[in-house]
């Protein structure tokens, strides 16, 4: 297993700090209302992601969830087009028919993001059904909440990736909440790993810290890479706004928004960064400006961008 | 030519398309060395191996969104549901998932995707084993929905449906598995949407699917000892439909009758009438009849009395004669 060189340390943080912006940002717009319909941010969960798509090619394939915007971002989705989704506009990846929820660019490997919860979890273990049949070599990763280890096609998919060894990396970010719901009154378990053992499958819970997650997710993705079969992998994440924008978690007690936000990735990894003299803080503001300037662009690039008109309302149902 | 069951004439399908295509795999409960719970893949284990005849566990839900995956991923799942009745628990899969992916991703994807099943009554298999869901399929944008009733038609549409970029339910009728008729030797291709006219007539035309094509034909042998001819068309497609040949017909009969296995309300029988009234309302000469089954789920002992046959198209063709405006 190869530790993080500087660079890579670098262009992780980059990454990390280019998701919580860009999120940042969305907020700020859709609260301005120039983003229709719903949108879940995964700020406090940017670790994750980056981590584990750090070890994936370009090739390989990914898939993910409602709470997709650091997947997709991590995996090297084109800000300018991801934005323009966002905006609901003809440029998007899905010329504006997917919205936030549910993100794809094949030529990636983002097999697209799902709005039902443990929706990707089968589809993910079909992409790397494909990949072992094929014997391409290609790695599948796929990332869920703890919500969706209680959806029948989790138990079934992790059942199935199993038996046939398939080459697949299940990542579940356990942020503690099913969307209004705690952990504690969904799950009479703490850690979703311990669900692994029921399909025989090597497993992993690790803390939300970036350099915790990347060492797993190297090991998990290297096993799967050797066709040595899959991996449950645990992160113990935290949510630190609602389920959706405009969620007040009225349901959700202060001391644990608090808590949530003390685990901030993010902040951890710049000051290890800081620490370490990896970074310094005239590096860090340079880092900060140069996304804030791709992120204003992205952001013009989606509002100039037309709406699909519509005339293209039935275009391409069926090939 | 030559005589061959529909249950053959499937095998025959799978294994053209898996030697033609080494993408098209097979993938079910039992398909493997058991060879199908019907014996529909029997052999196909010994030549392709268990890398493309993939018994799964018993696992809907997963297989369903597993092919969603692969197809996403280049390859041609053929998966089975053994049971239409099963595809309840496919329905996340199918509907959120196989039917959307096309469109709700730009466009950027080919689903070609195609689920067989067993649909129908006659074998005694109760409330769980019996239904005809082919209405639920029809009704979602993203998916063609084919009810072959004969081996050449189960043979070629199966064909063209593993061919199809686009996902394609194969509803089979199991009562029909044992069923004997001709296929050419050489490659038959049915094509998807086109519907065909399995008799010609002049006073009532009868539009029907899979099993109730038998009974309509039938039916159409009887009445024209009577001096009633009728016109049967095998829709084939349940959706898309060939609005074209069933509006010719009705054109020249200007009476219709629509048969269906499935409960009468919300089916197929209703989307058919449906459009005849607001496209050539003018052209018909009498209500519109529908068959379908009575509103009730199919009980084990009372197969028969909820099953639609011949005498109900008998009584509806002679109904329409009857009711002239």
């Amino acid at each position: 297993m190869r530790k993080p060189g500087k660079k890579m340390l670098i262009q992780m943080y980059e990454k990390m700090v280019s998701i919580r912006k860009v999120e940042e940002r969305l907020m700020e717009v859709f609260s301005k209302g120039e983003i229709p319909g719903f949108l879940h941010v995964c700020i406090g969960q940017e670790a994750t992601p980056v981590a584990v798509c750090s070890w994936l090619k370009d090739s390989d394939y990914m898939a993910n969830t409602h709470r997709g915007h650091g997947h997709a971002l991590a995996k090297g989705i084109d800000l300018n087009l991801f934005m323009a989704e966002l905006f609901g506009k003809k440029d998007g990846f899905c010329r504006g028919r997917s919205g936030s929820m549910h993100l794809a660019d094949p030529s990636l490997g983002i097999l697209g993001a799902n709005g039902i919860v443990g929706g990707g979890i089968p589809i993910a273990t079909g992409a790397a059904f494909a990949s072992d049949y094929k014997k391409s070599g290609q790695v599948t990763v796929c990332f869920f909440g703890e919500g969706a280890t209680n959806e029948g096609t989790f138990h079934e998919s992790l059942n199935i990736a199993s038996l046939r060894k398939l080459p697949i990396v299940y990542v579940c970010e356990n942020n503690g909440w099913a969307e209004f719901t705690p952990q504690t009154v969904h799950m009479p378990i703490r850690n979703v790993a311990d669900r692994a053992k029921a399909y025989n499958m090597k497993a992993s819970t690790v803390s939300n810290k970036i350099l915790d997650i990347h060492k797993a997710a190297g090991e998990a993705v290297e096993r799967a890479r050797k066709g040595e079969g899959p991996t449950l992998m645990e992160v113990k994440s935290a949510r630190w706004h609602g389920h959706y924008v405009g969620d007040a978690q009225k349901y959700r007690p202060e001391k644990d928004v608090k808590s949530a936000k003390q685990k901030d990735c993010v902040a951890d990894f710049e000051k290890k960064l800081l620490k370490e003299k990896i970074l310094d803080q005239t590096k860090v503001e340079k880092i900060g400006e140069n996304i804030d300037k791709q992120i204003e662009a992205a952001v013009n690039f989606a509002r100039e961008s037309p709406f699909p008109v519509p005339s293209e309302l039935m275009d391409d149902l069926y090939v | 030519m030559k005589e061959i069951r529909y249950i053959s004439a499937i095998n025959e399908a799978i294994r053209e398309e898996m030697e033609r295509d080494e993408n098209v795999f097979l993938m079910g409960e039992d398909v493997g060395v058991p060879g199908g719970s019907f014996g529909v893949s029997r052999g196909l284990y010994d030549l392709f191996g268990p890398d493309r005849v993939v018994d799964t566990p018993i696992s809907e839900a997963a297989i369903t969104g597993l092919a969603a995956g692969a197809a996403a991923c280049g390859l041609r799942p053929i998966l089975e549901i053994m049971f239409m009745d099963f595809m309840a628990v496919c329905m996340d899969g199918i509907v959120n998932q196989i039917a959307k992916m096309r469109y709700m991703f730009g466009s950027q994807y080919a689903m070609p995707i195609v689920i067989r099943t067993p649909s129908g009554a006659g074998l005694n298999a109760g409330p769980q084993h019996s239904q005809s869901l082919e209405a639920w399929f029809a009704h979602v944008p993203g998916l063609k929905v084919v009810m072959p009733g004969t081996p050449y038609d189960v043979k070629g549409i199966l064909k063209s449906a593993i061919r199809d970029d686009n996902p394609v339910i194969v509803v089979e009728h199991k009562a029909l598995y044992a069923l004997k008729g001709e296929i050419p030797e050489e490659e038959c291709l049915v094509p998807i949407g086109k519907a065909y006219v399995k008799n010609e007539g002049t006073d009532v035309t009868v539009v029907a699917v899979s099993k109730m094509v038998h009974e309509s034909l039938k039916a159409a042998e009887v009445l024209s000892k009577e001096g009633i001819s009728v016109e049967v068309i095998d829709l084939l497609t349940v959706s898309p439909w060939d609005r074209e040949t069933v509006f010719s017909s009705v054109g020249k009969t200007h009476r219709l009758v629509v048969a269906h296995e499935a409960v009468k309300s919300f089916g197929m029988g209703a989307e058919v009438s449906a459009a005849v009234s607001e496209e050539i309302m003018d052209e018909l000469d009498a209500p519109i009849m529908r068959i379908g089954g009575p509103f009730v789920p199919i009980p084990f002992s009372l197969e028969k009395a909820y099953l639609p046959n011949a005498d109900h198209i008998i009584t509806a063709v002679k109904k329409t004669m009857e009711r002239t405006f």
